[in-house]
């Protein structure tokens, strides 16, 4: 490295600056990048192109509006294999996706906060317990279990014939679970209504204690109130309206049955296998959430007078869940995005019935594929944006 | 009360107190089970309901594995109910008799041994990558990296010229095609993974800019779909003439979606060290590269150890889901054999379950045990108590 003598000024040399070399190699080196990963790119597509045409399949998103052709198992918009298009049937498998994922992510969140503290339980047993099924689960591989739960199951469940017989007119067989369909009024609206209005007074009811709390120190009892509005307009608007509601029962034939609420086994398994499995993650992440609370907040709690449930409710759990909320977030990318196994099993969930049926018609991998991750990369983006948002509101409030 | 305030306000106990009981004992058998099992209402009956639970769980377990099971036979009349067994438990014939299958699908019975010397060898360089005391673990990491792929590259797929049979990798099966599968996606996740972790936390915009728009892609989709994407439309992206081996699309998607959550994973290691290490490499002259190779990456890989092993834990579960692109791994094999006719029974499903589930479960246990040795090791190298 050249030394500039003492009192010569740095501009008498006649190289660049070092630094200034060093600016132009490093632009150099990008634009490099940029063009290296363009001309991969291009020559990609270019292939693509070429091969495609070779291979005499159409491109673009032409066919989104053509009749699909294909049966879909579970549908929860109304869907025809004759007359819906593919644009129908990618709505199909993403409600089903949504569907398996939402019902899933509630089981296994409240499977995982019970077997998290379980896990943190005085009692040896209980505590013995449920790591031996956090070890368990965690280390089978979530396909076995979902292959396992469908196929030496719910598929071993007895025939149609031998089905078995439920309360209140539901049937159990390896078809599926058949429960009766509840069928709605025409006033039963008024009974979502009612339960709104409650909800909304329960939650007013909650900021006034607060309000009350804060101004006299004292906290009102709010919680049997709020029960009773929560639960109370509902049950008079529906006696009020004149029982909007009725329950049709599934009828066994001999081939089949006919009506009723009927639960496929491939989304029973797949349902209690995705809850199962990321129960365990989140039973990991309860546990080392509640151990992140230094033992000196519950003694000062404790010192303060507070009661153990109390000490629980207002010390331990709001700084347990900052640690476990941003975890916890992604399990629950992880469920969504494990749901996409349906396809080992035959639920036509959005991968089953895009990449699996609609690939298998059009032929036309790039634009199916694509579409495919853009859903899945939108979900993921949705879900961990929510989860953000509500990490903000439980995060600490600082001056 | 006139009286009251003439006593005095002294009292002076005149006898000895009575004797308190006891407390109650902590140590002992008795003492461990009234703490643990019985210290409240509430406790006896979580113990109780768990005692039942255990009850009603464990001895049909126990039953159905080892007492009422099969342990030999040809053919599925060894696993049906009959009158010598009225309840037949698992089918370990099954597995015994398709055992070579699981392990090597539909490999060469005559090149083998390939196989079992490819499974020596990779054992050998885990063993010398894990062992953290072992001898010159540097040449074991060139060994891991660059030997073995090499090597189990000519030993497996053949090499005519040496006198090695080419085996088509539509051959490969069972345990070995899941290994290699997981193996390959570690040699390759781990500098791809070390590589974006350090683009993403470059000063150059472009690179940073690539390297992140890769990991959160990659992340924010499920393997399948990568697999899937690998499968179909690497083929379309190259000439045809080029179009690779369904099973090295398998490896390229595997090693791409496993590169990606090891940069997070390396990201967290290089977020640990200090600030003044990089300051000190840069006080020393060190260039970008050789600050990286001789000062931080070697600080931070062995901070993350512990969370390589569980990365490489989910991997090697998430090999399972090669079935997508039709490749025949361990569970694939599986299945297969499930479908047999000659073993058609109502229990030789849950028997390849239960196989499956043990051979998976001590892989990733035994890691999983290993990672957290290893874990607590670092924690009383530095210092911090360890948990």
């Amino acid at each position: 490295m050249p030394i500039a003598a003492a009192g010569r000024p740095m501009a008498d040399i006649a190289r660049p600056s070092p630094r200034h070399a060093g600016r132009v190699r490093n632009l150099a080196l990008q634009a490099a990048l940029i063009l290296i990963v363009g001309g991969l790119g291009c020559g990609a597509i270019y292939n693509a192109a070429q091969n495609l045409a070779h291979a005499n399949i159409a491109h673009g998103f032409g066919f989104w509006n053509n009749t699909a052709g294909f049966d879909i198992s579970q549908t929860l918009i109304e869907y025809s294999a004759s007359t819906s298009t593919f644009g129908r049937a990618f709505w199909v498998g993403l409600l089903n996706t949504l569907l398996v994922s939402a019902i899933g992510i509630v089981l296994a969140t409240i499977l995982g906060f019970i077997i998290g503290i379980a896990r943190l339980s005085r009692n040896w047993l209980v505590a013995r317990l449920a790591s031996g099924y956090v070890e368990l689960i965690r280390n089978v591989p979530l396909l076995l279990q979902i292959m396992f739960w469908y196929n030496s199951v719910l598929k071993a469940l007895p025939e149609l014939r031998g089905s078995v017989a439920l309360p209140f007119g539901g049937f159990l067989n390896n078809r599926g679970l058949f429960l009766p369909r509840p069928e709605f009024g025409a006033r039963f609206d008024a009974v979502v209504i009612a339960l709104s209005l409650g909800i909304i007074a329960a939650m007013a009811l909650h900021v006034w204690a607060r309000r009350r709390q804060e101004r006299t120190g004292m906290r009102p009892r709010i919680l049997w109130p709020a029960l009773a509005v929560i639960v109370g307009l509902p049950v008079v608007a529906f006696i009020v309206f004149g029982f909007p509601l009725s329950f049709r029962n599934p009828d066994l034939g001999r081939f089949n049955v006919r009506g009723g609420l009927e639960i496929l086994p491939e989304f029973a398994a797949l349902l209690i296998a995705l809850s199962v499995y990321t129960a365990a993650f989140i039973a990991e992440v309860v546990r080392a959430g509640v151990l992140a609370v230094p033992t000196g907040q519950t003694e000062a709690a404790s010192a303060l007078g507070l009661r153990s449930d109390w000490t629980l409710r207002l010390v331990v759990v709001p700084q347990a869940m900052r640690v476990i909320v941003p975890p916890l977030t992604s399990q629950y990318l992880n469920l969504i995005k494990n749901s996409s196994l349906a396809v080992a099993i035959g639920y036509p969930d959005l991968f089953q019935v895009f990449t699996g049926s609609v690939l298998n018609i059009t032929g036309q991998a790039v634009e199916v594929v694509a579409i495919t991750m853009a859903v899945y990369l939108m979900i993921s983006l949705v879900t961990s944006a929510l989860m953000n948002l509500y990490g903000r509101t439980i995060a600490i409030v600082e001056r | 009360m006139a009286a009251m305030s003439d006593m005095p306000l002294v009292f002076l106990r005149q006898a000895p107190a009575a004797r308190l009981p006891p407390p109650m004992a902590r140590s002992g058998a008795f003492g461990w089970l009234r703490g643990n099992l019985f210290s409240s209402p509430a406790n006896i009956a979580l113990t109780l309901i768990c005692l039942v639970l255990l009850a009603w769980a464990v001895p049909p377990l126990i039953r159905f594995l080892l007492i009422d099971a099969v342990w030999s036979g040809h053919d599925r009349e060894a696993c049906l109910a009959s009158p010598a067994n009225h309840e037949p438990g698992a089918c370990w014939a099954f597995i015994r008799v398709w055992f070579s299958y699981f392990v090597y699908g539909f490999y060469p019975i005559a090149e083998r041994w390939r196989v079992d010397l490819f499974f020596l060898a990779l054992a050998f360089g885990i063993v010398w990558l894990l062992w953290l005391s072992a001898p010159r673990r540097d040449i074991g990491a060139v060994y891991f990296f660059l030997v073995l792929p090499i090597l189990s590259l000519i030993l497996l797929s053949g090499f005519p010229l040496i006198g090695l049979v080419s085996v088509p990798t539509t051959l490969w099966g069972g345990i070995l095609v899941t290994i290699v599968v997981s193996t390959i996606g570690m040699v390759f996740s781990l500098p791809l993974g070390i590589l974006l972790a350090l683009g993403r936390r470059s000063r150059f915009p472009v690179v940073k800019m690539f390297s992140v728009t890769f990991i959160e892609f990659v992340r924010g989709v499920p393997l399948i779909t990568v697999l899937f994407m690998a499968s179909v439309m690497l083929p379309l992206f190259v000439p045809e003439r080029f179009a690779p081996d369904k099973l090295v699309r398998a490896l390229i998607g595997v090693a791409m979606f496993a590169s990606a959550y090891m940069a997070e994973v390396v990201r967290g290691g290089l977020a640990a060290i200090p600030r003044g290490q990089f300051e000190a490499a840069n006080a020393l002259g060190l260039s970008y590269w050789r600050m990286m190779a001789l000062v931080i990456l070697p600080q931070a890989l062995r901070v993350t150890l512990p969370n390589i092993v569980n990365t490489f834990i989910g991997l090697f579960k998430d090999t399972t889901l090669v079935f997508v692109v039709g490749i025949f791994d361990f569970l694939r094999t599986i299945e297969a054999a499930r479908g047999d006719p000659n073993w058609a029974s109502p229990i030789t499903g849950v028997t390849g379950y239960a196989f499956a589930a043990l051979v998976y479960f001590i892989c990733c246990y035994g890691m999983s045990r290993y990672a957290q040795r290893v874990e607590a090791r670092l924690a009383r190298r530095s210092g911090r108590k360890e948990r």
